[in-house]
């Protein structure tokens, strides 16, 4: 009897743990996301809504380049998927930029509200566009990269993917903070989200960070897209909305404008989302990012780590 | 001085509404039920024109409103069988009443929130109540959850959504052009001096909202009787954007252009669909078929947003109103 | 004069008043008193703290200790509309008018301090809300038109020239009907003339409307030139209090502005 119990309370933390890691997982995703969110809002102070679909050309850029990889990099494998990764991150990294160019910069004196509506309209665009272009129905993404069990102990079960998932994204993560703390294109742009008239008076080009900007949160959201598609292989042409959704909640949640509040808002809704549907309701999961939101706002409205915006009298 | 009239105005609106819907069995049912949603999008954009554009509070959480009265008043109307006109007239209009003010509730709730937010803060948490509203009713059972609400009664008719339709156009109009309703102008221009200037900020951003909330109610009211179905996917923070689009295009605050925006948006997709049925231009002989507009629709809608906004992105439809700055 | 004569002779009395933002005092332990009918100065180095003392009054800001009483009463813990329906009324340093509505609505908003309807007249549109509309109409001409901005009426705000902003400011302020007018900087950003007309215009203000005066004021010429008392502020103490020429000489002042 003793034993029984025992067991039980064994296997609840186990499946804690396994809910735990999966939270981290899908978290991290939705936290390279948001980064794009954050590094937009931080500089430009509108809410980039296309940022989502960005995510989704990733995951379809890679779909089209894994057999032309295949060709040539033995797949699955750890080198093929590396390089879809990367050519991807810049297929979109260039896309991002070009969209800033032509459908945001001309509307920088504008109010945020036209930009904001721009944004929704190109955020349209790519979802139809790549109705037509991929098809509406769930595509099956390629096996880039070899999965193997890494554990199986007492139930826990964490495979190469997860891990893979962590460990990319942490790597990513460092690269970012290295780019805006050690490298003067990241001063720049921590210059200019500080006070923009003040940078362009000190001989920043304005234009030119703004669009690495974009370059750097486009690529980063590819990089989502290819990793989302790892881990859930159906991938169509509207998986960006959500997830991007989540992904500016996790933004907001940490204080918009702050990158490691835009990481550590991504870890808390992909775990909480992740504990929820475990254990309460999973068909209550898509309004967990936004419940969560809301208390946290109401107690602090200016996000965790964001910084209380005071008026001046 | 334009709106010294305001009253009579609204009875001949009435009337009219009337008098078309008397002759409604003449016109064409798909051309009937396009009226009847550039009716309920003017009951949206104008109501939330209240909360966005007068107020100046962002406001992204108009079809959780809309969703509320939708359901409230389909679950009303659908308890009882076949009625005679005059009953289910009555019976109709007290769904459409419970819908808004269960709306209103919402509004209250979501108004809240914006005593401590502002900006996007305020647009995404009125984003994720609208959001939550919606995947409130995609687990209740009660109303058929994810697969859908059959609404038993095709209720809206022309007179009911024009002429609801004419009531949020005067209430919104009439609220605004008052000494009091200048201070909802005064809280969207400057709120520390609003406040100063002995305006409850406050309390008029939750009249916004729960007005505006009312009347997204009555709207889902409206659209639930004139769809028949209802599902929570219907609900969703596109229908949300695509209201607040209209209230963009129109320009923010200015009534008139934002009902003529309600108009063009609704008319837009419904063209466009029009144009892709036809194998040629009526008139131009050995046009190309333009049956790709089918699939290229949406995507062209889409394209027409962002270059309107990057052409004219004040709004359509601001021009100069003589008399705005009259008293009334 | 008695002491009863004394307490009904005083408008704004306050007492021990003390603000800190983090580890900055930004106003501490100071004692202000503004009689009725009475033309304040409330002068100070930048950064002194003045208006501070202004946010402090009108419940932008609530004091960490002490006490504010508005003609007998306290309007500590009040929120700011509430204290503009009692009576203080305010300018901005930086104007902040309702840049979008015109001259007339801008002055208008402020009647519904004293409206008898509601929203439901608004609604209704009957025989009493026009007959209101009508009388709010006509004081906020009356108003206009004893500033010389009648002719702009029906210009937005934002189209104002800045002497013209800053003279709607006032009159705004004006129309909440307040006992205490507290300007803030009023004479920013104008040249000679003009600060001789704003004095005037204030001075004029405190005849007709019988009201009393709270002036924040960085530029000396207008502060010793209408003032009937001032209180001198630095780095949040209050250094020196009296009459022009008491301040003028005190060498605290002449310190402070000095730079020690």
């Amino acid at each position: 009897m003793f034993n029984f119990e025992q067991v039980d309370v064994w296997q609840r933390v186990i499946e804690f743990l396994q809910q735990l890691i999966n939270g981290l997982a899908l978290g991290s995703i939705l936290a390279l996301i948001a980064l794009g969110y954050t590094m937009v809002y931080g500089i430009l102070r509108f809410i980039n809504f296309a940022h989502g679909d960005i995510f989704m050309l990733g995951a379809f850029a890679g779909f089209y380049l894994a057999p032309k990889i295949a060709a040539v990099l033995p797949t699955p494998s750890i080198w093929a998927g590396l390089a879809v990764m990367g050519i991807s991150m810049m297929i979109c990294a260039a896309i991002g930029v070009v969209i800033e160019r032509f459908a945001y910069r001309p509307l920088r004196r504008s109010p945020k509200l036209a930009v904001l509506i721009t944004a929704i309209g190109v955020s349209l665009f790519l979802e139809y566009t790549g109705q037509l272009v991929f098809g509406a129905a769930p595509k099956k993404f390629p096996d880039l990269i070899p999965v193997y069990p890494l554990t199986q102990f007492g139930g826990l079960s964490i495979n190469s993917n997860q891990v893979l998932v962590l460990g990319v994204t942490l790597l990513l993560l460092l690269a970012l903070k290295f780019i805006t703390l050690k490298t003067k294109i990241g001063t720049a742009m921590r210059a200019l989200s500080f006070n923009p008239e003040a940078a362009a008076l000190m001989g920043i080009n304005t234009d030119f960070v703004i669009s690495f900007t974009f370059a750097l949160g486009s690529a980063l959201a590819a990089a989502a897209g290819i990793l989302y598609a790892i881990s859930y292989p159906a991938i169509d042409p509207l998986m960006g909305i959500l997830p991007g959704l989540k992904a500016f909640v996790a933004a907001v949640l940490g204080g918009i404008g702050n990158l490691p509040g835009a990481a550590l808002g991504g870890l808390i809704i992909g775990v909480t989302e992740t504990l929820v549907s475990g254990y309460i309701s999973s068909t209550y999961r898509d309004a967990i990012a936004f419940g969560v939101l809301i208390l946290i706002l109401l107690i602090k409205p200016s996000g965790l780590l964001g910084k209380k915006e005071v008026e001046k009298v | 001085m334009r709106f010294r009239h305001a009253k009579l105005l609204l009875l001949v609106a009435l009337g009219l509404s009337l008098l078309v819907s008397l002759g409604a069995d003449r016109i064409d049912a798909y051309v009937l039920f396009v009226l009847y949603n550039i009716g309920i999008y003017i009951i949206l954009a104008v109501s939330l024109n209240l909360i966005n554009g007068y107020t100046g509070q962002f406001s992204l959480g108009h079809a959780g409103f809309m969703a509320v009265g939708g359901y409230t008043a389909a679950v009303i109307t659908n308890q009882f069988g076949a009625l005679n006109p005059f009953a289910s007239g009555a019976l109709f209009f007290g769904a459409l009443l419970a819908g808004g003010l269960l709306a209103a509730v919402a509004g209250l709730l979501v108004g809240l929130p914006t005593l401590r937010l502002k900006g996007d803060y305020l647009a995404i948490v009125t984003l994720g109540f609208g959001e939550i509203i919606r995947v409130i009713f995609q687990n209740m059972d009660r109303v058929g959850g994810a697969r859908g609400l059959s609404v038993m009664h095709g209720y809206t008719n022309f007179f009911w959504t024009f002429g609801m339709a004419a009531v949020t156009v005067y209430v919104v109009t009439a609220l605004v052009h008052s000494t009091y309703g200048r201070g909802f102008i005064a809280v969207r221009d400057d709120e520390i001096a609003a406040e100063a200037m002995g305006i409850n900020t406050t309390k008029y951003k939750v009249t916004a909202f729960v007005v505006g909330a009312f009347f997204a109610g009555i709207a889902g009211g409206l659209y639930a009787h004139s769809t028949q179905f209802l599902t929570p996917g219907g609900f969703n923070f596109m229908q949300s954007i695509a209201i607040v689009v209209m209230v963009i295009l129109g320009g923010m605050g200015n009534t008139p252009g934002v009902i003529l925006a309600a108009i063009l948006l609704t008319l837009l997709p419904e063209g466009l669909r029009w144009m892709a049925g036809v194998e040629h231009l009526p008139g131009i002989a050995k046009m190309h078929p333009l049956g790709w507009i089918g699939d290229t629709r949406m995507i062209i809608y889409s394209l027409l947003l962002i270059v309107l906004m990057l052409t004219r992105p004040q709004g359509l439809f601001i021009w100069r109103r003589k008399f705005r700055n009259a008293p009334p | 004069m008695t002491a009863t004569a004394t307490i009904e002779n005083d408008l704004l009395k306050a007492e021990r008043l003390t603000i800190r933002f983090g580890g900055l005092t930004a106003v501490s332990n100071l004692d202000l008193l503004i009689r009725r009918n009475e033309l304040v100065g409330l002068i100070g180095p930048n950064g002194a703290g003045k208006t501070t003392v202004f946010n402090l009054i009108t419940g932008v800001y609530q004091p960490a200790e002490g006490e504010i009483l508005f003609d007998g009463q306290s309007v500590v813990g009040s929120k700011p509309y509430r204290i503009t329906a009692r009576g203080i009324a305010r300018t901005f340093q930086n104007i902040r008018l309702f840049s979008s509505l015109s001259v007339f609505d801008n002055v208008r908003t402020v009647f519904h301090l004293h409206l008898r309807g509601d929203v439901r007249h608004a609604l209704w549109r009957g025989r009493a809300f026009l007959d209101e509309e009508k009388s709010i109409a006509d004081r906020v001409v009356e108003l206009l038109e004893i500033f010389h901005l009648e002719k702009l009426r029906d210009a937005p705000a934002k189209s104002l020239s800045y002497g013209d902003q800053r003279r709607l400011e006032i009159v705004r302020a004006l129309a909440a009907q307040p006992k205490l007018l507290l300007l803030d900087e009023p004479a920013a950003g104008m040249n000679a003339n003009e600060k001789t007309d704003l004095m005037r215009l204030i001075q004029f203000i405190k005849d007709r409307f019988r009201i009393s005066v709270l002036l924040v004021e960085h530029d000396m010429q207008v502060v010793m030139g209408i003032c009937e008392r001032i209180v001198v502020l630095d780095y949040g103490v209050k250094i020196a209090e009296g009459t022009p020429d008491e301040v003028r000489k005190n060498p605290k002042v002449v310190a402070a502005y000095l730079g020690d």
